[in-house]
């Protein structure tokens, strides 16, 4: 059986998602910067679900050595049934808007290595034929606004080459999934953002991810409310949206 | 950066309701932030499941444990588990009931953490063979205020252990544990009901074959006077073996259903009265009748875990669940008897009282559990006339040389604390060298004098 390879799998969404593909019995591959974080969570996979798993140091920015880090796990794991690309960073956007440096780790961390990544990934999966790329997008990649525009427009760069290479790959049935979550509790948004309705728990949002994977979905909003706000939120036309402050 | 967020927060039984600066630590990194930044008082919340303020923290700190949930390891030779202290009781009956290990000790609910199980060293139906949780917790991790962490057992820092053992969470952080699990056939229960028309029967029915069983516990109406104060139903009960599973039972190991129904709402406070509660009781009594049967365990240890929120059950004002134990050596049936009649007198209305039969003390310096019997109450908070109610009923407690149980308690004073739990002194000793700025503590810590 193929093992599922998670890039950045310690943040609260990819352990979680971890627990869900685990208890459908699949083995999995998990990686981080730091491999001492995913310690705990690799024994606990193994003794609640009884699959293998195996990590895997992995920096997103150090692209020259992408294309040796997929070749040794793919050697090292026979057959890759899917890879989920599952970190990313969010700074401060007034500080971004004043520092590029910031700006620029935003960019390459959530943009240039996923593209780095993923065209590599991509290879691999459209020569097999089968398989599934997943990436953590966000809502809001779909409309610049000014409290996060810098992160956003990030996230847009991400949905649009995931857009494209779903174009590429499905004639070669290889399912190239975006998720776009909206308000999650996790460390991030802890005390920041106000417990409520529209705030969704990390597990909720790891349980969509998996079933939106076993539906061979394209993009998927979680929770699903938040395709209709961002529906609205795009039909505002820009004269208006331009004034607002949302 | 490890910020916190102000929250009201209650225990299980909806009071006190505090505003406390609650954190969300997901390391034990995390935790020594918390402690070296030595902002507020500190103490750990688990699942929320202790009824009073033990997890409670008045305008100071409180750090929540629900991302300490992970397996560290386990022996399925010697059914030894390692885990981190958020996971719950649920989870691991969920993972390794399957595979033919239980908990040793499980309380009335699952929804426990290991570590809140082993900070008010729980017990269960089998106290009286089996003993406490503690009896199968073979070491823990103990971070302490200095963010030193120290293993913690039977032979090694045992006055930290014994002072951590029901010590209500103020010695340190318990961030892991390694338990022992048992080896059980199935995941069924061979159950013995049995009524008892009053206490009198009750307890010689009890008092006889206590030893027969290893699960052991007496439903009492106390709602019921006269003749038949004290009426009952005896719930009795061991694993099953394979063998005795009834041919319909194709797999001994059933999954557990989780909870099925949900508490929309709070009861508002016109449902409980004397006559709702009087007719639930004598409906509950009728539904019984002397058998034994194979049940599902879940159904046997934890029958409320089945209603999501059940505590809504008694309102928006709360309610106060009080469990006193009453030695063997000094007359514990007319100790229970005198509760049960000032119950009834007072029409302080109860829909579960619970009497159990507990054996000897363990070594925990407050640790609840003292050779004799235990009677647990619900009684719903109406108005401030309970409380010197209660103060009535600590006063029968005490003269009976019984203590309550503070993993429950809500609103015992200083005094009859110190009189109720006599190592307090010991255990303040320990407590200063493992925490001498006292970074540790709680409203209970405080209400009762003991920070």
């Amino acid at each position: 059986m193929g093992k599922i390879l998670i890039l950045g799998a310690s943040s609260d969404i990819a352990q979680e998602t971890a627990r869900e593909l685990a208890a459908k019995k699949n083995n999995l591959i998990l990686t981080a910067r730091n491999i001492e974080d995913l310690q705990m969570l690799k024994s606990d996979l193994e003794i609640r679900y009884g699959i293998e798993v195996t990590t895997k140091q992995f920096d997103g920015l150090d692209f020259d050595n992408h294309e040796q880090f997929f070749n040794g796990i793919v050697a090292e794991a026979g057959n890759l049934n899917g890879i989920l690309l599952m970190y990313g960073a969010m700074d401060d956007q007034k500080e971004a808007e004043q520092s590029f440096s910031i700006s620029r780790n935003m960019i390459d961390v959530n943009y240039t290595s996923a593209v780095s990544i993923l065209n590599i990934a991509a290879n691999y999966f459209e020569k097999k034929k089968s398989g599934f790329i997943c990436a953590v997008s966000s809502v809001a990649g779909d409309r610049g606004r000014q409290s996060n525009y810098i992160y956003g427009s990030t996230k847009a760069g991400l949905s649009v080459y995931m857009e494209g290479l779903r174009n590429r790959l499905h004639k070669s049935g290889v399912q190239v999934l975006t998720i776009k979550p909206g308000m999650v509790d996790t460390k991030m948004t802890y005390g920041v953002v106000d417990e409520g309705p529209l705030l969704a728990s990390p597990s909720t949002v790891a349980k969509d991810i998996v079933k939106g994977i076993v539906k061979r979905r394209d993009v998927l909003y979680t929770p699903w409310f938040w395709f209709v706000i961002m529906l609205i939120i795009k039909l505002i036309p820009e004269k208006i949206f331009k004034r607002t402050d949302i | 950066m490890v910020k916190p967020v102000k929250k009201k927060m209650a225990g299980w039984g909806k009071y006190p309701i505090e505003s406390c600066l609650v954190y969300r630590p997901e390391s034990t990194q995390d935790l020594k932030k918390i402690l070296s930044s030595q902002k507020e008082k500190q103490i750990a919340y688990g699942l929320g499941r202790s009824y009073g303020d033990t997890a409670l923290n008045e305008d100071e700190g409180i750090s929540l444990f629900n991302k300490f949930d992970h397996m560290l390891s386990f022996d399925e030779e010697s059914g030894i588990l390692t885990c981190e202290a958020g996971v719950s009781l649920e989870e691991i009956i969920n993972i390794f009931l399957p595979r033919g290990y239980f908990l040793p000790v499980t309380p009335g609910t699952k929804y426990v953490t290991v570590g809140g199980a082993i900070a008010n060293d729980v017990h269960g139906k089998n106290h009286h063979l089996d003993g406490c949780f503690s009896e199968y917790v073979l070491e823990f991790d103990l971070l302490l205020a200095s963010g030193e962490t120290i293993s913690c057992s039977r032979v090694e820092n045992t006055d930290a252990f014994w002072a951590t053992i029901g010590g209500i969470g103020l010695t340190g952080f318990i961030t892991r544990a390694a338990i022992q699990l048992i080896r059980v056939e199935t995941s069924y229960i061979k159950a013995t009901y049995e009524k008892a028309e009053n206490l009198d029967v009750a307890f010689e029915k009890f008092v006889e074959n206590d030893a027969n069983f290893k699960y052991s516990v007496a439903w009492i109406d106390c709602l019921s006077t006269g003749n038949s104060l004290g009426r009952s139903v005896l719930m009795r009960g061991e694993h099953a073996l394979k063998e005795e599973l009834p041919a319909k039972v194709k797999e001994p190991f059933k999954p557990s259903k989780g909870s099925v129904l949900k508490m929309p709402i709070n009861a508002p406070s016109f449902a409980l009265n004397p006559f709702s509660i009087s007719a639930f009781n004598a409906l509950y009594y009728a539904s019984f009748k002397n058998e034994t049967k194979i049940v599902d365990s879940s159904s046997f240890f934890h029958p409320l875990d089945a209603i999501d929120d059940w505590n809504k059950l008694y309102g928006k004002k709360g309610f106060i669940q009080y469990q006193a134990v009453f030695p063997k050596s000094n007359d514990p049936k007319s100790g229970i008897r005198k509760l049960l009649e000032r119950l009834t007198e007072e029409k302080c209305s109860s829909f579960l009282a619970v009497l159990k039969s507990s054996g000897p003390a363990n070594e925990g310096l407050l640790s609840f559990p003292m050779e004799g019997y235990t009677l647990a109450l619900d009684i719903p908070i109406k108005d401030g006339s309970l409380f010197p109610f209660l103060r009535e009923l600590d006063e029968i407690v005490l003269s009976y040389g019984g203590r309550v149980y503070l993993a429950k308690d809500a609103t015992i004073d200083p005094e009859t604390f110190k009189k109720m739990y006599p190592k307090w002194e010991e255990f303040k000793k320990v407590k200063k060298e493992l925490d001498p700025d006292g970074l540790f503590s709680s409203s209970m810590s405080r209400r009762i004098g003991l920070t």
